[in-house]
This record gives C-alpha cells, structure tokens and sequence, in this order.
C-alpha cells in the first residue's frame, strides 16, 4: 500500500477513525506520519512509551478532520460498557480498564496493536488449559466448516458429508462442556 | 550484624554465578502478565476488588509450597517499611512501580527469591521467574508451571483472538516479557555496542542498561528482551531471543579474545587499577563503583585475577545501591555518606575474599 500523502513511499502506519458511524482509514508512510506530529519516535528514543504512540495516535486526528468539517457532527463517544472507560481516556492513559474494554474498542484497536507487534493482531501462544478446552474444539470447528465450503464449492460431496458428521460430533461435545458448567 | 552474614541474607540465588554462559549472562528472566476476568483492571478497580485479588492469590499459596522453590510467602506492600520495598526493587522481585504507585499492592516470594508474583502491579498478576546464567528456557518452564497452578481456580480474562488480556496493549497475547541482564565490557571496551544496539532493535529485541539512566549502562551490563508478545508463540519468542543472545555471546568472547591480543599489557594494567580502587578506596561513587567491578569481573574471566570469585559483580552491583547501604548501615544515609559506606562495604568484600585464599 502506498502512503496516501506523499504516493511515493511505501504506508506504514494505518490508522482508523470512526466518526458518527463513519470509517475513515488512513494509510501513511513513516516520513509523513512524522510531518503530521513528531509523535512517532520509534527505535528506542529514550523516554518513549506507549503512552506517547497512543497520544500520538490521537493528536494526528485534527489535520484530518480539516477535510470535513461540520459543526452540527458531535463525536460519538465510545465507551465501555463494563467500566465505562471511554476511548478517549484509554488513549491518555495507555491503559484499559477491564477485559471488556478489548471488545468495546475492538475495531479501534487492531490497528493499534499492529503498530506494537509488528504487523501481528492475533494471539498465537499459551491457551489456559481449564477454560481452553472448549476454545480448542470452537477452533476446530470453524476450520472444518471451512472446509466443508471448500468441499461442497468443489462438488465433492462424499467429502462433504463426511466433514459434517465431525461437525455434528464436536458441537455435541461443545454443548456437553458448555452445559457441564467447565 | 557482620557483612558475611549480611551479604548471605541479602543474596538471591539468581545472583550466583554458577548458571550456564554464566562469564557473560548474569541472570536470565520470564515475566506473565495475567489477569483475572471478573475484576477491572488494577487502573480502574475498586478496593474491594484489590483486597479479593489479594485474598485468592493468598489462598493458593497457602495450600502449597513447590518441591523446587521451597514455601512460598506472601508480602503487602502497605505493610513494608519504604527501605524494605526499596531492598526488594534493587533485587529485581518487585518493580517501582508495585513499591511506590500501587494501591493494594502485593508480591509472593519463593524461599530461594527465583519466583516472584506481583499482585495488582500495572496487572493483577504477573509471574517472574529470575535464575543465574543463560537459562531461558528452564525459567519459561517454571513460570508455566506456576502459571497452570494458578489458573485451575482463577479465571483468567482471555480471549480467543487476542489472546491474555492486559492492562496495557503492549503486553497483550502472551503477556510474556523474556530479558537477559548480560555484562559486555569486551563490545563496549572495542566500541562495537553502538552498532549492535540498533541491529538488535531491528529483530523486534530492545537493549537497555539497567544500571544508570537514559542511554549509558553501569558496569557495562545490558537488558536484551522481547518487544513483541501478540503474534508468536511463548516457545518461538524465547527461541530468537535465545538465538540473538547467543550471537551475541559469541561476539562478546571474540571481542575478549581479540583486546587479549592487542592490547594485552594495558587492560591488565586497567583490571589491576580497578582492583586497587575497590581494595582501597574511602569513598566511592556507584558510578565508579560500577566501572571497576565490571573490570575485577573481566579480569576474573580472563584470568588476570584468580582465586575471586565471579559472584562479586553480581553481589555489588545489587549491594551498594542506596536502599541496601541503608539497610546495612541501620538507618537512613545522606549521598555523600553512602559513597563512604559503599567504599567500606566493597573493601570488606574484597578483605573477605583474600582471607579465603589465604585460609
């Protein structure tokens, strides 16, 4: 992708807003990002923290709303409805207020934690293993039912119907856990 | 009370220097973060909510004590003098920020001091695991253990796509921080670190010093840890750091080798000078304190000082911070008292390794 303010370098930093219900997304590469705010000290500049990026994140927000502007539109506030902490003040404090907030601010946030973990937004590690069983079965049985499509979409229907005996198997274990109080 | 004993009660075991690569990794770390799903986060909650996170972690380690860490006891911090909570952050158990900003703050400490559980720090959990040498691997293990052993009664807050969930996104995923504290006086003596430090920042490591602030780093020793923890698995994140780390070991024992042969003459001229400050001095500064300890310690690992053993790096550094000299000296020092008390405490120190050569 390249950067939609110069179209020349490559885009490095993505960054959504929504505004009303409206998305915005915005695709900048690191020398424009920088024009627009010296927030993005990167590389071990000392003093950095999260809490600068975050800030930073949000202070690049008035050069883009020059574009449109009109005075009757009033931010929506986003909110946690768990522990009430708004967007705005999980950007000044670098730091969520409960579990819930992850969900609240989801759309928000993946493009921020891209910005953290080098491209990556999705976990990879440790599952716990008490509440993790019936996380590793719900995966197992999205990815057959992926497959399933795939098979149905290439007509092998013996396949088919095979994939979804093992469904049906898996979502009655599923249930057994669920209802079992695990 | 006298300094042997004095020095046998503050020390930890992760300070020894008997872990593997142990003549440039001086300790190696393993920190989860976790918390636990029904409570808000430690920046929001309530006091109820702090004292039941308290109250769980109390009950679980009430009921066991582990074969490999001994009994396990559990500290407040509102019940701690400011000089013990400093004593316990110069020896890396707690953070600054568990001593000083938390409200319900807490930590479990094991016997030998290699496991240590802040409870509502930045998260309502976090497992540290510290052991001497290069040992990664075996620190991640117990920190599972204690990890699984803690989640059979806790809920942790977890989700399936993001992972653990912390209070700050930086930690989300793994909630896992791997660090080395490593001595490099060889890459610094041949003026090889400023080219490194950004190598290293590349592969998604951060270096830092750990003594000192900003940019310089006392006694030439250094933190290398994992940037990211979303994204990769536990194992992969302590394989590249393990990796990188080797790498730099390596470079380390090379760049040793190479000032051996040029500039033999003047750094046994440098690590016998340091020797003689620290024998002699009246007073001491940590800034040259650190400098010369970190010279005895190159010196002991190419063999121009024998019969030292290697724990005095590892000892002092940690000894002669400010909380620990005022801790040894009963009651509170002004600056210019400490740099006297350090100089007397290094001085005892190295009176006590020559009377074991000579006994």
């Amino acid at each position: 992708m390249i950067c939609q303010e110069c179209n020349q370098r490559p885009a490095a930093l993505h960054f959504t807003k929504i505004l009303n219900g409206e998305k915005a997304e915005f695709h900048l590469c690191d020398k424009c990002a920088q024009e627009k705010g010296d927030m993005f000290m990167l590389g071990g500049a000392p003093g950095f923290s999260i809490h600068n990026l975050l800030a930073g994140l949000l202070n690049i927000e008035p050069t883009f709303q020059k574009t449109k502007q009109d005075p009757f539109q009033q931010e929506e506030i986003l909110q946690c409805v768990k522990c009430s902490m708004t967007f705005q003040q999980f950007i000044k404090v670098g730091r969520f207020g409960c579990a819930h907030c992850y969900q609240a601010f989801e759309e928000q946030l993946i493009p921020i934690l891209k910005r953290l973990h080098s491209g990556n937004s999705a976990h990879n590690g440790k599952i716990p293993t008490r509440i993790g069983g019936s996380i590793h079965l719900r995966k197992n049985i999205e990815e057959l039912k992926q497959k399933l499509k795939e098979s149905i979409a290439k007509e092998e229907f013996e396949r088919a119907a095979e994939i979804r005996d093992e469904i049906r198997l898996l979502d009655s274990k599923l249930k057994a856990k669920d209802e079992g109080g695990e | 009370m006298s300094l042997e004993r004095f020095i046998n009660q503050a020390v930890s075991s992760w300070m020894s220097a008997d872990g593997p690569d142990s003549d440039i990794i001086l300790s190696s770390r393993i920190r989860l973060a976790r918390n636990i799903k029904q409570y808000k986060f430690p920046t929001l909650f309530t006091n109820d909510e702090a004292k039941s996170v308290i109250h769980m972690i109390k009950k679980k380690v009430e009921e066991k004590s582990f074969s490999t860490l001994g009994n396990l006891e559990l500290l407040l911090m509102d019940e701690l003098q400011p000089l013990q909570k400093r004593v316990l952050m110069e020896k890396h158990l707690i953070s600054p920020h568990l001593a000083e900003n938390s409200s319900h703050g807490a930590c479990v400490l094991s016997e030998n001091e290699e496991l240590s559980i802040m409870i509502n720090e930045e998260d309502h959990i976090r497992i540290q695991c510290l052991f001497p040498g290069f040992q990664l691997s075996e620190a991640l293990n117990i920190a599972n253990e204690i990890d699984d052993w803690l989640e059979k009664e806790i809920d942790y807050a977890f989700d399936e796509k993001v992972g653990y969930l912390t209070s700050c996104p930086t930690n989300v995923g793994t909630g896992l921080r791997a660090s080395v504290m490593v001595h490099l006086p060889g890459l610094v003596l041949t003026q090889q670190m400023n080219r490194i430090i950004p190598a290293i920042n590349q592969l998604g490591l951060v270096v830092r010093g750990i003594y000192g602030e900003g940019s310089e780093a006392l006694g030439n020793i250094f933190q290398v840890s994992n940037q990211i923890t979303l994204g990769k698995s536990e194992k992969d994140i302590v394989e590249d750091l393990k990796s990188v780390v080797s790498q730099l070991i390596s470079q380390e024992r090379s760049a040793r080798e190479a000032l051996a042969k040029t500039s033999n003459i003047q750094l046994e001229d440098r690590v016998f000078r340091s020797y003689g400050i620290l024998s002699n001095c009246r007073i001491i500064e940590s800034k040259e304190a650190a400098r010369c300890l970190s010279d005895v310690r190159l010196g002991i690992d190419m063999q121009y000082l024998k019969n030292i053993s290697k724990n005095i790096l590892n000892e002092l550094m940690i000894l002669t911070q400010p909380g620990f000299l005022q801790q040894y000296a009963g009651g509170p020092l002004r600056p210019h008292e400490r740099d006297i008390r350090r100089a007397s405490l290094i001085r005892e120190r190295m009176k006590m390794e020559n009377e074991e050569i000579g006994g």
